[in-house]
């Protein structure tokens, strides 16, 4: 894995994000500041971490989706380069284009920073591919604004092409609006592109991977990863 | 001195800067002439309450501050304490009550920043955040909307800066009607021999101001929280800052960029004051004067004045003295974080405090005198008249016990805060042990094995009704969370919290709290490295519970041998450390279901707190202890339900006893879960610390000699309930 952390200002969660990658991969990422023009050479992994990009002022990712950097990220999705985006990431992602629909304030109004469980809704993805169908796990959120939103058609689309990897539910598995603590769209917590190359996650599967710490669920997400990666190279 | 466009000084100018006759007097005597209009808006920010702790200061000289691991005591932006390995904590907790009254939210926001720019400021990187709030009674039309405001705010500005807001406090009460507090405190980690300090050094060197530009907000915020509120607080908004914590957050990367490039010779963040406090510390600390020249200082707004760019509380804001031969490099630096730079100012050898603009000289003092010559009270006190000890016997049983445990877990003192820390991110940085709704937040240091215990603790219902006591059990409650995780108490940050000062009661309370902290500290080997005096807590004459806050922090060697409240499993013993006498004067239980907030509160024996204490640690570290919970606020009852609430395990007891033993308030006690409860007593024994088993765990339900069962789950509902049913304003009543 040779992994690119894009850093804009007001961007706090990349250093979570290092630091799981390098206990999973045992290799450090770069750090990528927002000025940049090109990512490293031989970047197979980009990621696009938590936090309040410039702030977050204006509507979140906003701001970040037209960084220079951004050019760069999508000349790699457009050949079909991995690239994964957290919490802020996943609105940078987008606001960018490179991900339909919008995250909009929680369905509460209110930052909700807790344990949740997600349903892997399929396991023959880069980004599932550390998981089984079905499975739950159990990873935090620390959002305002994770209520996923898309039009009837492209949410029909979303559903129809299996591109929604990730949804809220019951710690049994089970979709119920009690699980949804954003109320999203369908449950929605990740989707990927078109290409399957782009995954857009809310929760923080970063923050969950250390046993000393916690629950490890969100290990299996970078070591499908990983393993993905290295078979490739 | 004549300045043109400044207001002539007048008496009654004078006054409307908060400065009695004779405090003006004494600056006519110190500086031989009357002062511009810059120079008394200047004294007046420097002499308030706030900035010169003038009525504290001789009391406060009474705290102990040291340990052979307190690196810095109080006087800096914060304490710093040596936890081995070459790191240090630096750590500090202030209040932000006025301006989180007259606007919640940025009230608060500004609070955390305030804080977490005094801990970065040493060159620490903040890792944890607290905060203890007091709010008025749920009942009070404005109460909801002063939660919501500032819970938002605190959460608003932690979240986006990327600090873990990890425990802290909030209470309710009618006596904060009209005066909310928020105290927050800030925890970051620093290598031990890289702290940076405000003392400038050096004759003509540049001192650089970094960070948002200077606008009109927040003029005179020092002066506004050093009065009382009467019916016109919500006039006072403009004294009020704007929270930014994108800039804030561009500012910690920034700052710790330069300091690990050697750039730094002394560093000053603005807070209180603005840039005359920030300006006049770094030239006082290093024995030198200061130049500075307002021509330069980045402005939001065009035409401000001299006075206002000087007592500007603009947030976001930094003065440092940068060494020469690293100007660029930190300039380069500056400019890739996108913040606003300019050299505003020289070192000088006069010790004097020059200030220009415009080509005129605005301010010419000594800047020495400024801070060391504000004026020191030795205001008159009264000590509190002590209350009658309340015998247990007398106080009627209106309920069942297993109604009393119901209905008391859904009190506002009592429930579930959820509501509040799920809005605060307590997960970011990846090191959080122990979530808020333990004893003690548990945060990892780096890698590991170290980690901290982190707490705030006060019981402002015993400080009223006894202040010595009520300082002392604030201190102890604060260890003993700490020790009921695991850890190693070291030391604290006091944020005091109290009423106007001239009235000799309210100074009797001060004077109390303080002596009882002081002799707690003492006992327990717990100093004080920083902390805040908030005075004036008062609306309309009446004054605030007496709430001086205690941070702790306390040191784990290896995480993995701490201790969580939760049961862990069915069949284990249930034990009771400490003696228990029923002791029901200013219990929860007294006020809450008996109608009565009445009594002497619980009296704290500081050695057999150690004792006890020190046997639970041990028990932790030596892996006897499955589970363990420190018994505070409600009692026995209600610590043991917390226990069985957050695992979801019930318990059997079997002891039969009274109200007075189930909610009775006694201190230096804790719940501990075992497997082997053979073993813990004989070294209980061995202790000389009473021990007791009640019962043991397992099943759904909590069941107690002679009472109705009572189900886990529906007691967890009901704690639950709530706090997000009152912010939803869905009780009736309230």
């Amino acid at each position: 894995m040779k992994a690119a952390i894009l850093v804009f200002p007001g961007i706090n969660r990349e250093r979570d994000m290092a630091r799981t990658l390098k206990l999973v991969s045992g290799r450090d990422p770069a750090m990528v500041w927002h000025a940049e023009t090109a990512l490293p050479a031989g970047t197979d992994l980009v990621v696009i971490p938590g936090g309040f990009s410039y702030g977050d002022y204006l509507r979140c990712g906003a701001i970040a989706a037209r960084a220079p950097v951004m050019d760069a990220v999508r000349a790699h999705a457009a050949k079909g380069g991995l690239v994964l985006g957290v919490c802020n990431g996943f609105q940078i992602l987008c606001e960018s284009g490179l991900l339909p629909g919008l995250l909009m304030r929680n369905a509460g109004l209110k930052f909700i920073c807790r344990d949740v469980y997600l349903r892997v809704e399929r396991a023959d993805t880069p980004f599932t591919a550390g998981y089984k169908k079905n499975q739950v796990i159990r990873v935090p959120v620390a959002h305002g604004e994770g209520n996923y939103i898309a039009d009837g058609e492209t949410i029909a689309k979303l559903e129809g092409e299996g591109r929604v990897l990730y949804r809220y539910a019951s710690p049994d598995g089970m979709i119920d609006p009690d699980w949804n603590h954003n109320g999203a769209m369908n449950a929605i917590a990740g989707i990927v592109s078109e290409r399957g190359n782009v995954l857009g996650m809310m929760p923080h599967p970063e923050n969950h991977v250390d046993a000393a710490i916690g629950p490890t669920d969100g290990r299996g997400l970078f070591a499908g990863l990983n393993d993905h990666l290295a078979k490739a190279a | 001195m004549a300045i043109r466009n400044e207001p002539t000084v007048t008496p009654q100018l004078v006054a409307e800067h908060g400065l009695k006759p004779d405090e003006y007097e004494r600056i006519l005597a110190l500086i031989g002439r009357t002062p511009t209009f810059t120079e008394l808006g200047i004294f007046s920010a420097m002499w308030n309450e706030h900035c010169s702790y003038k009525s504290s200061k001789v009391h406060l000289r009474g705290l102990p501050i040291s340990a052979p691991w307190v690196i810095q005591g109080p006087g800096e932006n914060a304490g710093v304490i040596d936890i081995g390995d070459g790191l240090a904590v630096v750590f500090k907790m202030e209040s932000h009550n006025h301006p989180s009254y007259i606007e919640p939210y940025q009230g608060a926001t500004t609070g955390v920043g305030g804080i977490l720019r005094d801990v970065f400021t040493m060159g620490a990187r903040p890792i944890a955040c607290l905060d203890a709030l007091s709010f008025g009674d749920p009942k009070h039309p404005k109460t909801r909307q002063l939660v919501a405001g500032v819970v938002a705010g605190v959460g608003g500005y932690g979240n986006s800066f990327g600090v873990p807001t990890v425990g802290g406090q909030m209470r309710f009460h009618p006596r904060y009607n009209g005066n909310n507090l928020v105290n927050a405190m800030a925890v970051g980690l620093a290598e031990a021999d890289k702290i940076f300090y405000a003392a400038a050094s050096g004759v003509g060197m540049p001192i650089v101001y970094l960070g948002s530009k200077t606008g009109r907000d927040g003029i005179h915020g020092a002066t506004m929280a050093s009065a009382e509120f009467g019916a016109d607080a919500e006039e006072k908004r403009p004294t009020v800052q704007v929270g930014d914590p994108f800039s804030e957050k561009l500012l910690l990367e920034a700052c710790l960029e330069i300091m690990e490039k050697d750039c730094v010779i002394a560093i000053q963040d603005m807070g209180a004051a603005g840039l005359t406090c920030s300006a006049v510390e770094m030239g006082a600390k290093g024995d030198l004067g200061v130049d500075l020249d307002l021509d330069a200082v980045p402005c939001r707004e065009t035409g401000m004045s001299a006075y206002e760019m000087m007592l500007s509380e603009s947030q976001e804001r930094m003065l440092m003295v940068l060494k020469p031969e690293k100007e660029q490099e930190a300039a380069a630096i500056f400019r890739k974080w996108g913040l606003d730079f300019a050299i505003v100012g020289r070192t000088t050898p006069t010790q004097r405090f020059i200030v220009r603009h415009g080509g005129d000289v605005m301010v010419d003092l000594p800047i020495k005198e400024l801070g060391d010559e504000a004026p020191v009270y030795n205001r008159p006190f009264v000590e509190t008249p002590k209350r009658a000890v309340i015998d247990a016997k007398d106080v009627k049983h209106p309920m069942a016990v297993a109604d009393a445990l119901e209905t008391l877990l859904a009190t506002p003192e009592l429930c579930s805060k959820r509501w509040v820390w799920e809005q605060y991110d307590h997960v970011i940085g990846g090191n959080t042990v122990q979530r808020p709704g333990g004893d003690a937040a548990v945060v990892r240091v780096q890698d590991g094995p170290k980690a901290l215990a982190l707490t705030a603790d006060v019981t402002p219902r015993y400080c009223e009704a006894d202040p010595y006591e009520g300082g002392k059990q604030a201190v102890a409650e604060a260890w003993r969370n700490i020790t009921a995780v695991g850890g190693r108490p070291l030391a604290i940050t006091d944020n005091l919290n109290f009423g106007n000062p001239e009235k000799p009661e309210i100074m009797g309370q001060f004077v109390g709290c303080i002596r009882g902290i002081g002799e707690a500290c003492k006992a327990l080997d717990f100093p004080v490295v920083s902390g805040n005096v908030s005075l004036y807590n008062e609306t309309n004459g009446r004054g605030i519970l007496p709430t001086p806050t205690i941070g702790g922090v306390g040191l784990l060697d290896d995480f993995t041998r701490s201790a969580t409240l939760a049961f862990k499993t069915g069949g284990e013993a249930i034990l009771l450390i400490g003696d228990t006498a029923g002791w029901l004067g200013q219990s929860v239980y007294l006020r809450d279901i008996g109608g009565r907030e009445e009594g002497a509160p619980p009296p704290v024996d500081l050695a057999v707190e150690k004792r006890n204490g020190d046997l639970v640690r041990s028990l932790i570290v030596d892996g006897q202890a499955t589970a363990v919970h420190d018994l505070s606020d409600g009692g026995l009852l209600v610590a043991l339900a917390e226990m069985a609430m957050a695992s979801g395990i019930g318990a059997t007891l079997d002891a039969t006893e009274d109200h007075a033993f189930w909610f009775g308030e006694d201190q230096a006690r804790y719940l501990v879960t075992t497997r082997d409860a053979d073993a813990v007593t004989a070294r209980a024994k061995a202790a000389g610390v009473p021990v007791r088993r009640l019962g043991v765990t397992g099943g759904a339900v909590l069941t107690l000699p002679g009472e109705r069962p009572i189900l886990i789950t529906k007691l967890r509902d009901r704690h639950e309930a709530w706090l997000p049913a009152y912010m939803a304003d869905a009780i009736v009543g309230a």
